[in-house]
């Protein structure tokens, strides 16, 4: 890996996209704006930690995923509602794996349908619903875990964990050009850029 | 001092607190006033006394939330709050004349004329030669008697009323000197005041509003206050900041971020997990099913009581939590300070709904079942609904009044936020991510 990544620069073959490095938030938040503004849309960037405003700049949408977690709770007490009425206030038969049947209990003397005994478990199924909701969708949409990434060829990315800062162009989007691409991201005075290998 | 290009100059509340501190004055004047006056003339002290009581609980709790916030800022050292705690301080140093305002109760129980709002405070319960020997109320006579009560209001007083004044007097003393230690004091004695807090602060609501029915207890009633205290001192530091701001001032200081902060607490505390304790409160005692117990929400589930409490279940749980769980109205600061004024609307019908309502002692231990009961009190005349009456809207007016004037009048002298706070500029750059 490392002897590639030292002659990446000077590939001529399919490249991933282009790596730009910065050193501060200010010039990466500045490098975000124009990236953002000359119509890129497949392209990221790495920090060390998260950067006030940068999301802003690079012009992320905001997520749905709240509104999404939110059905999931929905789903939640509707279904913790329908499995405490079918098995307990209600003889209904129904298939679960097999034929099985609602049965009406009488608890000390309460109604068949008690909603307040009912309540605890229709919380936890919300939140039990809304967390699954919340963590296997983030999952789905920034498509962790991910174990390889062609930024890892880059010797100069380890840094994004330290104290660098990274913009990444992907070759795959529809705007991006060897030639220009790299005159923009010049434009933007990084410490260095790099092509990075497919 | 300069954050971020905005300075900060220290801006006071100015012209406007003589002229705050003199409407609310005379609002709260004449409230008092005319509480006492209308009593006076149709004879209903019994019922000025309950309706006093809710409005001191009403202001009390209150500055007790402003308390616990200002106190848990210091013992997180949370720098995101430093440009709302002035406001916080200045709510709850109010508790030191609220030990005033309580002192008419106070008198009148040790007098031996208690027994019109406490009944546990009339003597003729523990004798055994009287029809009224209450042999339960007897074992209890050991905590709930004038000396030993009066004794206790004393000790929460001195606690609320010296924490609040360090508070606010270290937080003042430290903009002229702009001394770190200030900071340091405030922080290391933060813990040792929050843990006299709690202890305080539910013995007291035990003694002054659960022990309005002696025989009735609950475990978790000082939680439930912790929770109605926080929704109703967060929705008056909402509404405070937005008319601040409104007003010119603060601006650029509070930012969205801030509110969002606020919503975020009067979100988790004042509505969730309000409606957690309320209803974990209500399950156990509806599922063991126990006269002693049910009778408390028998009688709020009466005629119109049960409207008040419905309204309480969509009112301060349902309807805001939808209108506040998504970020965004949380952040649109009229947005917020509408619900958080709907909010301070609620506490005042959830502390109304504690106060209030009368168990009909007698009717209920003679019932065989709950219908026999309602028929009984259909039968005995006795309307046992809600009753709004004038001296609730007068001793409002009246404690609220001196409340807002008085706050008033502490923060004129003041800057609005504390200018020499060590974690001022962060709070000013703070963002949710």
């Amino acid at each position: 890996m490392s002897a590639h990544g030292q002659h990446a620069n000077d590939s001529t073959g399919e490249v991933f996209g282009l790596l730009a490095e910065f050193e501060t938030p200010e010039q990466i938040t500045r490098a975000a704006c124009a990236v953002h503004d000359a119509g890129y849309k497949l392209w990221d960037c790495h920090t060390p930690f998260p950067v006030h405003g940068l999301d802003k700049a690079m012009g992320v949408k905001p997520t749905i995923l709240p509104v999404l977690v939110f059905f999931g709770g929905l789903t939640g007490v509707t279904l913790g509602f329908l499995m405490q009425w079918f098995t307990n206030a209600s003889s209904l038969k129904a298939w679960f794996f097999g034929m099985v049947r609602g049965y009406e209990y009488m608890i000390s003397g309460k109604p068949m349908m008690s909603l307040p005994a009912w309540i605890p478990v229709m919380f936890e199924t919300t939140v039990l619903f809304s967390a699954i909701a919340a963590v296997a969708l983030m999952l789905v949409f920034n498509g962790l875990p991910r174990l390889y990434h062609p930024v890892f060829k880059s010797k100069r990315f380890a840094r994004a964990t330290d104290d660098r800062f990274f913009v990444v162009i992907e070759a795959r989007d529809p705007n991006f050009d060897r030639s220009t691409t790299h005159t923009l991201l010049e434009t933007l005075n990084p410490t260095s850029i790099e092509a990075l290998e497919a | 001092m300069s954050v971020r290009g905005i300075t900060v100059d220290g801006e006071t509340l100015g012209a406007l607190a003589p002229r705050i501190f003199r409407v609310a004055g005379i609002v709260g004047a004449t409230g008092l006033v005319l509480s006492i006056l209308i009593s006076a003339v149709f004879g209903a002290w019994d019922r000025l006394l309950f309706s006093y009581l809710t409005a001191f609980i009403f202001v009390l709790t209150i500055s007790l939330g402003a308390l616990w916030f200002t106190l848990v800022q210091h013992m997180t050292r949370a720098g995101w709050s430093v440009v709302l705690r002035r406001v916080s301080e200045a709510i709850a140093a109010n508790l030191t004349w609220l030990a005033i305002a309580f002192a008419p109760i106070a008198i009148l129980v040790m007098l031996g004329q208690g027994e019109m709002l406490y009944h546990w405070a009339d003597a003729s319960l523990f004798d055994a030669g009287s029809e009224h020997f209450d042999e339960v109320l007897t074992k209890k006579r050991v905590f709930f008697n004038p000396g030993f009560w009066t004794l206790r209001a004393v000790f929460y007083f001195a606690v609320w009323g010296a924490t609040a004044r360090m508070l606010f007097g270290h937080s003042v003393a430290q903009d002229a000197s702009g001394d770190l230690a200030h900071t340091h004091h405030m922080q290391k004695f933060s813990p040792i005041c929050m843990a006299l807090y709690a202890l305080t602060q539910t013995l007291a609501v035990v003694d002054w509003v659960m022990s309005l029915e002696p025989h009735w207890f609950s475990t978790m009633y000082g939680v439930y206050f912790f929770a109605a205290s926080l929704c109703g001192f967060i929705s008056i530091l909402c509404v405070t900041v937005w008319l601040l701001q409104r007003s010119g001032r603060l601006r650029g200081v509070v930012t969205r971020e801030h509110y969002q902060d606020a919503g975020k607490i009067l979100f988790g505390f004042g509505i969730v997990f309000w409606a957690y304790i309320a209803f974990s409160q209500y399950m156990l005692i509806w599922y063991a099913n126990i006269p002693e117990e049910t009778g408390w929400y028998i009688t709020r589930q009466i005629g119109s009581w049960r409207a008040v409490s419905a309204l309480l279940l969509f009112g301060h749980f349902c309807v805001p939590f939808l209108l506040l769980i998504s970020r965004h109205p949380k952040r649109a600061k009229g947005a917020l300070a509408l619900v958080a004024g709907w909010l301070l609307m609620m506490h005042y019908v959830d502390m109304y709904w504690l106060v209030m309502p009368r168990i009909p002692a007698d009717l209920l231990a003679s019932a065989e079942t709950y219908r026999g009961f309602l028929d009984a009190v259909r039968e005995s005349g006795n309307d046992l609904g809600f009753h709004p009456h004038i001296l609730d809207l007068t001793c409002l007016l009246g404690l609220g009044g001196v409340a807002v004037a008085l706050t008033a009048r502490r923060l004129r002298d003041c800057a609005l936020i504390p200018t020499q706070d060590p974690r001022l500029g962060e709070s000013i750059a703070f963002e949710n991510v």
